[in-house]
């Protein structure tokens, strides 16, 4: 399969690879996906008093589209508010990376990645 | 070195240039053009003495007699033509027909589209070095079985099926024995003066010859009978009619001529460099060998990265031309069938990379496959969450995943 030359970057040159201390209390974990699927994701925000998205890191098990639309959230959600992050659709990741239908599911698990991030982080706040 | 590197002949192999010479004589005016079936020319005789040759050459390969062998458009068609033929011959005896879950698609479709026309089949699983028990292919026999088809080599893990011991157990029920030997040829050694195999289907291009080509072994001794799946002039003894291809059959009879003549060499020089490869893998940490406890070709190498996802490393190893076990570059998201029906879990299916070394492969490309494999793995690995989780002592299969 061909894949598209920003698939290819990311895939390369991953930003913001890595993991931050899980005890921080402004650090919220995602983590979506199974391995028997051939996909895990893992996505960490780090949020401050103002609510919000200061950093972020990923590590992902599966296809160069899976690492590429990770790796592309990191840099979207950063300098967003929690309400602005969740608003980031599966459809725009698909489309700035030129998806092909098969790996549509990628740009889903990424989506799903900022949402199950943001709500760890409500419920540490909750709780 | 030029890259990328080819470790893929399994999937196909260049055409090897002496049989490339050989093929380019039968294509213009110059050169043998004619039709075999022509019998009232010269241009016609030519050909057709040549198209016996290639016969009598691809006969010598498997210790057969030329007059046994149908030439075909490759193993796709000879295993339809074989497992159709006979099943569709032989259908007053029985409508039983029996096979493995590690078959070929162009085994397993075929058996497919025969359960859609009446026909019973059972697909054994396999054990999980890759062979098919001999108690449970017997256990699976019944007095309706009329054929069974199984492959000699695995196309994906390269295991090598004990042939002759099936083929004595097919014989003494009388039962019709088909074997896939596409990965086979110019690997093994094949003397069906010995082995009661009845159908045997050959690829040009898996041994150096041309793509479009292949041949079906049809047993005269005892007799094999099949019904036609392809009608027309009659040609190969009614079996496969369409005009014959002069230039693919010379040059498979030519391939098939040097498969003879260097098998013995050849399996000693890709047996050192399969070594060579495994050595220099075989130390990262989890990393397993597919079909690694039973007799397998030196050719194919599968290896499965623990916690690293195939198509990824693909990605990674981009001057390397490999296979993934996993078909996640097809619309399918399943990981391979085969190796799953060894019992390999499904991340580790996923994981699974194979490497297939021929007969223009060198230690050098070898050497740089080494070096890029770690390279590629110590990168995905540092993205990995899972080798993240490894390193932590969890076990992953106690974690309640979200499955998507």
């Amino acid at each position: 399969m061909a894949y598209s030359n920003k698939v290819i970057d990311h895939y390369e040159n991953p930003r913001n690879v890595g993991s931050f201390a899980k005890d921080d209390p402004s650090i919220a974990t995602g983590m979506v996906g199974a391995p028997a699927c051939g996909d895990v994701m893992k996505l960490q925000i780090k949020v401050n008093e103002q609510g919000i998205i200061e950093d972020a890191k990923f590590k992902t098990y599966g296809c160069g589209s899976a690492i590429a639309s990770s790796s592309l959230v990191t840099e979207w959600v950063k300098g967003k508010s929690l309400d602005e992050a969740q608003q980031i659709k599966n459809t725009d990741i698909a489309h700035e990376l030129a998806l092909p239908p098969v790996k549509i599911h990628c740009s889903i698990l990424a989506e799903d990645a900022i949402k199950a991030a943001i709500a760890d982080y409500k419920q540490k706040r909750g709780g | 070195m030029k890259l990328p590197i080819y470790l893929d002949y399994a999937a196909t192999t260049p055409v090897d240039p002496r049989v490339a010479e050989k093929m380019m004589q039968y294509l213009t005016m110059d050169g043998e053009f004619g039709n075999p079936a022509s019998r009232s020319h010269r241009f016609g005789w030519q050909a057709e003495e040549s198209v016996e040759i290639a016969r009598s050459q691809i006969a010598e390969l498997v210790n057969a007699d030329p007059r046994e062998i149908v030439f075909t458009s490759g193993a796709t068609e000879s295993n339809n033509l074989a497992i159709k033929g006979a099943a569709q011959f032989y259908k007053k005896k029985g409508k039983h027909l029996i096979t493995a879950k590690t078959e070929h698609k162009a085994v397993l479709d075929t058996m497919r589209q025969l359960e859609r026309e009446g026909f019973e089949v059972t697909y054994l699983d396999v054990e999980s070095n890759g062979l098919v028990d001999l108690a449970k292919l017997e256990a699976a026999m019944r007095p309706d079985t009329t054929v069974v088809s199984l492959m000699f080599v695995n196309n994906e893990i390269g295991v090598i099926q004990d042939i002759a011991a099936i083929g004595e157990l097919c014989r003494s029920k009388g039962i019709v024995f088909h074997v896939d030997a596409a990965q086979a040829t110019g690997k093994v050694d094949i003397d069906l003066q010995n082995l009661k195999v009845d159908l045997m289907s050959f690829s040009g291009h898996k041994t150096y010859g041309p793509k479009g080509i292949g041949a079906l072994y049809v047993r005269r001794k005892p007799r094999i009978r099949l019904e036609a799946q392809t009608h027309g002039g009659g040609h190969e003894r009614g079996m496969r009619s369409g005009t014959l291809a002069p230039h693919q059959i010379a040059a498979m009879g030519e391939a098939f001529r040097l498969a003879k003549e260097e098998m013995a060499a050849e399996r000693e020089r890709i047996t050192a460099l399969r070594d060579r490869l495994w050595d220099g893998i075989k130390d990262i940490e989890q990393v397993y060998l597919n079909g690694g406890g039973a007799p397998r070709v030196p050719g194919i190498t599968n290896i499965s990265f623990n916690f690293v996802e195939g198509e990824s490393l693909i990605m990674a190893l981009k001057d390397i031309a490999v296979s993934s076990g996993s078909a996640c570059t097809s619309a399918s998201l399943e990981p391979s069938y085969v190796l799953r029906a060894l019992g390999l879990t499904d991340e580790l299916a996923h994981s699974s990379i194979r490497f297939s070394i021929g007969r223009f492969t060198t230690e050098e490309q070898i050497d740089h496959t080494i070096k890029i494999v770690h390279q590629a793995i110590d990168k995905l690995r540092e993205m990995s969450p899972l080798w993240d989780m490894f390193k932590d002592g969890i076990d992953l299969n106690t974690v309640a995943w979200v499955a998507h």
